[in-house]
């Protein structure tokens, strides 16, 4: 018996094919996270690195897809603490109002007849459609960085809200805050950009 | 009585964590009358659903 691990550690030309047919999907992941191309770029190509250097330890316990996008994460993780030690975030403290969740709703709390929720249909035509993913993509891009990134790292990672205050050290009822208005304000561009969008 | 504004806080939050009996109850009561607010409940769903296509089309493999 030989022991596998002591073979050439270098990866399959199978296995390097599937990372280059990722590496678009991995990028555009990392984009919507750090919101900078070149920063992206990076995040990628040290995951994609990781993989061909480790790829010994890939157990095979999950699909091999799985075990990539799991190193990325791990990346943007450690991308998004080293810019927290930095202090390159804005400040995440900050309970001031917002006003473009604001302007959606009446001073009574009713909603304006301008942002009033409209239908969009059924969810699952939605998801499988492409023009709604340019929107939901363009929406994402139009918040702000620190909305963005709780929401991202939440509903894209997946993180619990515990994590994510550890992470960036807020307060978890300043991300239920932020969450709230990450939601309102992404729906209201979602529903400009897709049903109000001459290009259904 | 609970207001839209309120209402969508309490849509958010019971994304996070489970909301007391009270705040249910509440949120239950208001979408009950509020079709706008229902239509706001569907769409937090959606995009908490598109998140989670997101990370499933990220780990499909093409083989």
């Amino acid at each position: 018996m030989t022991d596998d691990t002591s073979r050439d550690v270098a990866p399959g030309t199978t296995r390097m094919q599937r990372l280059s047919t990722l590496r678009p999907r991995l990028l555009s992941f990392a984009r919507m996270h750090l919101r900078d191309n070149a920063m992206a770029e990076d995040a990628v190509q040290e995951a994609l690195m990781a993989a061909i250097e480790k790829d010994a330890t890939f157990a095979g316990r999950s699909g091999y897809e799985t075990w990539v996008f799991g190193i990325l994460k791990y990346k943007i993780l450690d991308i998004m603490r080293h810019q927290k030690r930095q202090g390159r975030l804005q400040p995440l403290e900050d309970e001031s109002d917002d006003d473009a969740v604001d302007r959606q709703f009446q001073l009574n709390g009713r909603w304006n007849d301008a942002s009033r929720p409209d239908r969009w249909g059924n969810p699952d035509t939605l998801l499988d459609n492409q023009h709604f993913w340019k929107v939901f993509d363009a929406c994402m891009v139009a918040l702000p960085d620190k909305i963005a990134r709780v929401f991202s790292m939440r509903e894209l990672m997946d993180l619990s809200t515990d994590e994510i205050c550890e992470i960036l050290e807020i307060k978890e009822n300043n991300c239920w805050v932020i969450l709230h208005r990450a939601r309102l304000r992404l729906r209201q561009c979602i529903e400009e950009g897709w049903l109000k969008g001459d290009s259904r | 009585m609970m207001m839209c504004k309120e209402a969508t806080r309490l849509m958010s939050l019971r994304l996070e964590q489970p909301l007391t009996p009270r705040e249910k109850l509440s949120l239950r009561f208001h979408l009950a009358m509020c079709g706008a607010c229902r239509e706001c409940d569907k769409q937090f769903t959606l995009l908490h659903r598109a998140g989670e296509k997101v990370r499933s089309d990220m780990e499909k493999s093409d083989q």
